[in-house]
C-alpha cells in the first residue's frame, strides 16, 4: 500500500511554523516513512498530485492567492489542520484588521515614514495577489479540522498530532502543548 | 453553630460559612471554579460569569451567589464546561487578542483559562474591533485591544488604591474602559504601583518597560495550569 500523503503550505504567514515542522529534527526520517510530502514548499512541488490524506495550514487568508490555495487544500486534503496563530486568527498580519484597506496602502506605499515613492502610485498588477479587505483565520474560510495553537506551535506539538492521527488515535495534546505564543 | 453551612459541589460535601459565595467556600474547601472577573482582594462583581455554576438547577454565578444550606452545587459538568469555554471563547472574539505580541502572554489568566478549558480556536467568528490604546502615562500603558471588561481596575482604584481612576463608558459592544481625566491616563493620579494595575487579567494595564523582564517560557502558566494553586 502506498504511503499516506501530506501536503503544506504557508499562506499570510512568516514560514515560522514549516521552520517548527523541520524542527522535529532526526524525527523527519521516521516521518518519510510514514508519509510521502505531495504539494509543499518542503519539496517545492507546486500542485497537487492526488488524495491528501492531511493538509497542513500556516498563515491566515490576507489575499485571493491565499483564497484559492486554501480552497483546493480543502478540495484535495481529508484532514485539515491549522498550524500557528496566523491560520487560527490571522495573528500578527491581522493587526491590519481594524484599519481600512485603502489607509493600509496608503500608509505602505504613500505616507510611511520610511516611504520612498516618487510616482506616488500603489501597486496593482494583474501578476500581484489581491488583498482581501482584512485578514481571515482559515476556519471562518472551509471547514478546519485541527487547530495547533502557538506562534510556532513546538516540534512536539506537530509531531505528536501528525503521530496520532496516522495511526488512527485521537488527539490528545498535554497542557504543555497548549500554547498561544 | 448557625454561621456554618453545609452545600454540596459536583457531590463532594463542603462546609462554608454563612455569608460566603459559592466562590470562596469552593477555594476553600480545594475546589477551583473558572472565573475572571472575581478577585479575591475585591468585592464580587459578576459580569464575566465564567465562573457559571448551577445551583439546585439554577444557572449563577458563583462568584456573587451566597452559599446556603443544603445547596446542590454542580460545577465540572460537560454542559457548564461548555458553557465557560463559549463565553471565554467569546471574550477573544470580543478583542483583539494576539498572544504571539503581547507582554502578558504566559501570565494572563484569560489565556490560562483558555488553557485549562483546552480551547484550541473559538466556535464564533472573530470581530476584530477598533480599541484606542492611551500610552499618555510616562510608567503605565492602557491597552484596550487587550480589554475583556472585568472591571477588576474599576474596583481595585477605587477600595483599595482610593483613586477611581478608571471606569466605564457606552454600553453594549460600545463598552469601554475610560479614565477620570481629560488629558487621558496621563491626567489621572494612577501610579505603576497601584492595585489597579497589578490586578489587571489580561496585558491590558501594564506597567512599560517590564514587559519581556521574564522570558516566554518561564511564566506563570507555561507549565502550571490557573487554579493548580487551589
Amino acid at each position: 500500500m502506498s504511503k499516506p500523503k501530506v501536503a503544506t503550505t504557508s499562506m499570510c504567514g512568516c514560514f515560522g511554523c514549516h521552520m517548527s515542522i523541520l524542527d522535529i529534527d532526526d524525527r523527519i526520517l521516521k516521518l518519510v516513512e510514514l508519509i510521502e510530502f505531495d504539494k509543499s514548499p518542503i519539496n517545492d512541488i507546486k500542485s497537487f498530485t492526488g488524495r491528501c490524506a492531511i493538509g497542513l495550514l500556516e498563515g491566515g487568508v490576507a489575499n485571493d492567492e491565499n483564497y484559492h490555495v486554501l480552497k483546493a487544500f480543502r478540495e484535495n486534503c481529508d484532514i485539515l489542520i491549522s498550524v500557528g496563530e496566523c491560520a487560527k486568527n490571522g495573528g500578527v498580519p491581522a493587526l491590519r484588521n481594524p484599519i481600512p484597506l485603502q489607509e493600509c496602502l496608503e500608509e505602505a506605499y504613500l505616507r510611511g515614514p520610511t516611504v520612498y515613492n516618487p510616482l506616488q502610485v500603489i501597486p496593482n498588477d494583474v501578476e500581484i495577489p489581491l488583498l482581501l479587505d482584512k485578514v481571515y483565520p482559515c476556519h471562518e474560510v472551509v471547514k478546519i479540522d485541527y487547530h495547533l495553537a502557538g506562534c510556532p506551535p513546538s516540534a512536539d506539538t506537530i509531531w505528536e498530532t501528525l503521530v496520532a492521527l496516522l495511526s488512527g488515535k485521537p488527539v490528545a495534546l498535554p497542557y504543555s502543548l497548549l500554547k498561544y505564543d | 453553630m448557625t454561621d456554618s453551612v453545609k452545600l454540596k459541589i459536583d457531590g463532594k460535601e463542603i462546609t462554608a460559612k454563612a455569608g460566603q459565595t459559592i466562590l470562596q467556600a469552593a477555594a476553600m474547601a480545594g475546589i477551583y471554579i473558572p472565573h475572571l472577573c472575581a478577585h479575591r482582594e475585591l468585592e464580587p462583581w459578576g459580569s464575566c460569569r465564567v465562573c457559571t455554576v448551577k445551583v439546585n438547577g439554577r444557572p449563577q454565578a458563583a462568584c456573587t451567589q451566597p452559599v446556603a444550606e443544603g445547596a446542590v452545587v454542580e460545577s465540572e459538568t460537560p454542559e457548564l464546561v461548555n458553557v465557560r469555554r463559549a463565553l471565554v471563547e467569546m471574550l477573544f472574539v470580543e478583542g483583539n487578542h494576539v498572544c504571539p505580541s503581547c507582554e502578558k502572554s504566559g501570565n494572563c489568566e484569560l489565556q490560562a483559562t483558555a488553557y485549562r478549558l483546552g480551547i484550541a480556536a473559538p466556535r464564533f467568528p472573530y470581530t476584530f474591533p477598533k480599541r484606542e490604546i492611551d500610552a499618555s502615562h510616562p510608567d503605565i500603558i492602557l491597552e484596550r485591544n487587550r480589554c475583556i471588561l472585568c472591571a477588576r481596575c474599576v474596583r481595585a482604584s477605587t477600595e483599595v488604591d482610593g483613586k477611581h481612576a478608571f471606569d466605564f463608558v457606552g454600553r453594549g459592544v460600545h463598552k469601554r474602559i475610560a479614565v477620570n481625566a481629560e488629558a487621558g491616563l496621563a491626567g489621572t493620579s494612577a501610579a505603576a504601583t497601584d492595585k489597579a494595575l497589578s490586578v489587571c487579567p489580561v496585558g491590558c494595564l501594564m506597567k512599560k518597560r517590564v514587559g519581556f523582564a521574564v522570558p516566554v517560557g518561564q511564566r506563570q502558566f507555561d507549565e502550571k495550569q490557573i487554579g493548580s494553586e487551589i
